[in-house]
This record gives C-alpha cells, structure tokens and sequence, in this order.
C-alpha cells in the first residue's frame, strides 16, 4: 500500500491476438508487417453478400487459454455485432461476442517478487472472441491531410480477456499483464508481441477516497493505448493522482460524469481526453445473422484441457518443491519461458545437484543470455556439457572464480571443461597436499589461530590468501575448511 | 412501446443519417408502425420460450486454418473514393 489518501481500483481488459495463420472470419493472411492492403478480401472489405466464416483453430485456442484462466466453457456460444462507424471498420460494425461470450469467471494469481503487494487472486469475468479492426494512420499535423487505411488487419482474431476491478495499484496492473503475457506464451497461443500490437491493453481505473461522509469513489476512465508493461504502470499511477487533483478541485463522484475515455501518451507521460464513451445499448449490439452459434461437448472441452500442459504457477511450485529452488530462483527461471525451464530440468538431472544447476541457470547463463541478447535456444553449451563443468564443480575441483573462468574460455573456444581446465593449467591439488600446506601455515600464522580460536573464524582468511599465493590452484572453500578443522583440533 | 421524434433523432445520430423536420416526421411515423407491427409478438405468452440465437437450426460451421488467396491489391482500391495506390484515403480523422 502507497501512502496516498485513496486506494486504486483497476480492472484491465486485455486484447490478445491469437496465433492463426488466416483471419477470424476468412482465410486472408494474419501476417504482421505486409505492404498495406495486400491481406484483404471481400469479407474484409465489408462487400455486399460477403459471407464470414468462423476460423476453428482460433475458436480452440481461445479455448484453451480460457481454460488455462480456470474460466467455464458454455456450450453454446454465439456472435454479434458492435454497431460503430470508423474509416478502419468497413462493416461498420465489428463482429464480437455480447451476451453468450464463449467462456465465463475464472482468475489469475499474482504475487510480486519484488514484495511490492501481496499476493492476489484477480478473477477474470470472461474472455470473448472478437475481430480486430485495420490501421488508421494519421497525418502528424491534426486536421491536415487525409489519413491513410490499411486493413491487413481487419478481421485478425481478438480474445479480449476482461477482469473484475480487483487490482488495487498499478504494481499489480503491471505484474497481471506480465503474468498474462507469460502463460499466454507457455500456451503458445499468441506471439504477445507488444510493440506489434499483438498484447493490448486498456485499463478502467478510479479511486475510492475515505472522507468524513464515509468512503467516495471517483468517476471511472478508460486509459488505452498503453503498449508496454513500463506504460501500464505508469498510465495509471499518473491516471490516479489527475482524478485525485481533479476531485479535489471539482468534488465530482462516481455517476456524476459520464465515463470518460483517455489515451495515454507515451513521449508526454500523461493521458488525454479522448470522446466520450458511447453507452452500451449505444453499439445498438444484435446477433450476427451471418454467423451460426458454436455448440461444443464436454469431450471437446476435456480434450483441450489435457493439451494445456503445465503452466507458469505449477512449474513455479515443482522447482520449489522438487528440486528445492529458492522461490526467487525458480521464478526467474520460470519467468524466462518454457525452453529455459527445459534447460535447467535436463542439467539438474544430468549433474544431479539441483540448488548448483539453479543457481548457475540464474546467475551465469542468464547474464550471457542478456549480455548477448539471445535466447536459451543459442546458447552454445548442452545441458550435459555444462553438467561436466558443474560435476568439477561439486567435486571440489573448481572454485566459483575459477568455475566461472572455466565457464567462459568453454564459452569462447567450444571445449569440453575437461579440456579447458587442463589448458587453463589448473589442476586438482591433492588433499593430502593440501592438509600440509594448511599446516604448514598455520605454524606460521599463531595469531590466526588465537583469533579463530577466540571465535573470529573470519581471520582465517588470512591463510586463504596465503595458500593462494603458494599455490593458485587450491579451492579457496576447502583451505578454509580444512584450515578451520584443524584449528579446532590444536 | 411507441417511439418518439427524438428516439428517431438518435438512432439517425448513431447510423450517421441527417434528416430534414419533414424527413423526421415522416421517418417517425413510419417507424412507429413498424415497432407497433412487430409489437404483436409481445402478445404471446413466451414463458418457456428459448430466446432464438440464429433463424437457422444449424450449428459449428468452421473452417480450418487454412491459407487462401486474398485480392491483389489493385481491385481492393478500385472501388475507394480516393485512394494513392497503397492506401485508402479518407478525411482525416484525428480529434476524435
């Protein structure tokens, strides 16, 4: 909770395009990027006597995430049209779902990693299918000129996933859409390209403010246009505070204006006032006469569910649970995708210490991944050629400063660790070697020894450096180790 | 249920037509009739009725996923008003 004197209410309607290769309701291309204009057909074009029909595949994987959001399936579900006239609809309405959507109430968890909340529970209202309309672009000067339409996108399939208002600030807003983001992508069911529209996000916001009459609650704005998760946030913090400053100025309330629709601009950092939202009966919605109702079974559902696989939140769980991750751990790892999740199950299994496996994935493999901006999927190492490198590693052969050496010549030259480590020229002291040197300096060393014998084990140290000096290759660990059980032993 | 002038004055709004007062009147009178002709119905007693979803008992018409040809592109825009080739032009729509 922000110290602010109101609490924010959020509830995000998220436009997800599904993965199809042809639109909703015809076989045109859904392909991003096209010259304009080349993906169209009399159906996109709203021509007289068009006929729509319903895309299978984009019904199932609407399916399958409503599922994933633990929303009910109806059996039967219908299509309507949203009445409105814009250059980018040449129907001049969009075919969309009113009062059968196809699938009802389920939910997403959210927890912060970052402890910015607590977790929550947002439960989602209902997920519907919808055409997306074209492009409009418009001259930069408002007014001036014609603007220019493309509609390669006319008719892309839309699930629109609509939540309660359960969110209470825009750290959890953020974190939802990035939770959404991450299970619609183990589902494989959209690109959740955000910077090519394929993740979007409009967001209701108002305020509850406790007065002296009791708790007030501010008129609700629509922000849209928000295209990244930084924007969410910040759309809406910038959002709350306006209605704060303007309900203080105004002491307007909730139902005394009407809602009102703000874009948010991104160079600007603040939101603007766009037209004021047409009411409900006003898209005069009716059922779609050219499309006929789908009618699924419960063996349909089940099959659709079985292909779920396992998600975010249980995969978060089992490395938890199973291979005994810190949570912080199995959530970056997690959070990085399906592929990565594979990586680390296969190296866990083939090196066979699972916290060493998890703890090389978060720190080492990931900062190449991001220094080299590139996926798990390019990475140069096998699991089983870095499980031979953790193995030295737990053997006590390789320290963490000279595993890490290891891990980058392998990195750079392609060699086995065996390989490396013996061009590196670092070799296994023998313990035996070792426990001399230990007491050789510790002979030399007395106060070292009052002082970890006084219970300052940190003085040991001293003969770590030491030991370094007269030989490099010693696991500065075990010198300390031994150094340690030998001491207490005089 | 009957209809006034200014249901018809907002229905025109919303479908973007412009009317005329005659236009209006006579548009109002017309539609009056229409609503109170279909208004029979609510003399039936559809208790137990289904609302009907579709005029047609049929149910699951889907196609694959499946590529087809779109319009090359010049017969998309022979029928715009204005267009530069590539795109449809309309009057700009900014200040919405």
């Amino acid at each position: 909770m922000s110290d602010a004197p109101y609490e924010i209410v959020i509830g995000l309607e998220v436009h997800v395009q599904l993965k199809t290769n042809t639109k909703l309701f015809c076989r045109c291309s859904t392909m991003f990027g096209s010259p304009p204009n080349t993906q169209t057909c009399p159906v996109c074009l709203g021509m007289p006597g068009a006929l729509p029909v319903m895309n299978k595949k984009a019904y199932f994987l609407g399916m399958k995430t409503a599922l994933a959001l633990h929303c009910g399936i109806p059996k039967f579900t219908k299509w309507d049209r949203k009445n409105y006239f814009y250059p980018d609809l040449p129907k001049g309405y969009q075919t969309s779902q009113f009062d059968l959507p196809m699938s009802e109430e389920g939910y997403l968890d959210i927890q912060s990693t970052k402890d910015e909340f607590e977790p929550r529970r947002v439960r989602i209202i209902r997920a519907h299918l919808e055409e997306d309309a074209g492009k409009s672009i418009h001259d930069e000067v408002a007014g001036k000129g014609d603007s220019r339409i493309d509609l390669n996108r006319t008719g892309t399939p839309l699930l629109e996933i609509v939540s309660y208002p359960d969110m209470r600030s825009a750290a959890e807003a953020k974190v939802y859409m990035q939770e959404l983001r991450l299970l619609l992508t183990y589902l494989e069911v959209s690109d959740c390209n955000m910077q090519e529209g394929s993740l979007r996000c409009d967001a209701n916001v108002n305020l509850h403010i406790p007065t002296e009459n009791g708790v007030i609650a501010t008129p609700i704005v629509e922000i849209k246009n928000m295209n990244s998760f930084r924007s969410v946030e910040r759309g809406i913090n910038y959002e709350a505070k306006r209605q704060y400053d303007v309900w203080q100025e105004t002491g307007k309330i909730l139902g005394e204006l009407p809602k009102q629709t703000r874009g948010w601009d991104d160079s600007a950092q603040v939101t603007r006032a766009q037209r004021e939202k047409e009411e409900s009966a006003d898209y005069r919605y009716f059922p779609c006469p050219d499309l006929v109702p789908v009618v699924v079974t419960d063996e349909q559902i089940e099959e659709v569910r079985s292909g779920i696989g396992e998600l975010p939140s249980g995969l978060r769980q089992r490395l938890e649970s199973d291979f005994g991750l810190s949570t912080y751990t199995s959530d970056v790892i997690v959070n990085q995708g399906r592929a990565l999740v594979d990586y680390f199950l296969e190296l866990a299994a083939t090196c066979g210490d699972h916290k060493l496996a998890g703890n090389w994935i978060q720190g080492e493999v990931l900062r190449i991944l991001n220094d080299q901006e590139i996926s798990i999927d390019e990475f140069k190492l096998t699991p089983s050629q870095m499980a031979e490198l953790l193995r030295l590693v737990q053997a006590g052969d390789l320290d963490s400063s000279k595993a890490k050496d290891v891990f980058t010549a392998m990195l750079e030259s392609g060699q086995s660790a065996a390989d490396v480590v013996e061009d590196l020229g670092i070799e296994r002291v023998d313990e035996g070697a070792l426990e001399d040197l230990c007491r050789m300096l510790i002979e030399r060393n007395q106060r070292v020894v009052d002082d970890v014998k006084g219970g300052n084990e940190k003085a040991v140290g001293a003969l770590i450096g030491q030991a370094k000096k007269e030989n490099p290759n010693v696991n500065p660990g075990q010198v300390r180790q031994i150094c340690l059980d030998i001491i207490k032993n005089i | 249920m009957s209809l006034t002038r200014q249901d018809v004055e907002k229905v025109a709004l919303l479908a973007r037509l412009r009317f005329d007062d005659a236009e209006l009147d006579k548009i109002t009178e017309h539609m009056v009739q229409i609503v109170q002709y279909v208004d029979k119905l609510s003399e039936l007693n559809t208790e137990e009725v289904e609302p009907m979803a579709h005029a047609l008992d049929i149910h699951n018409a889907l196609a694959e996923d499946e590529l087809r040809p779109s319009l090359l592109r010049d017969e998309v825009l022979k029928n715009a008003p204005k267009h530069d080739g590539e795109y449809f032009l309309v009057p700009a729509v900014l200040g919405e």
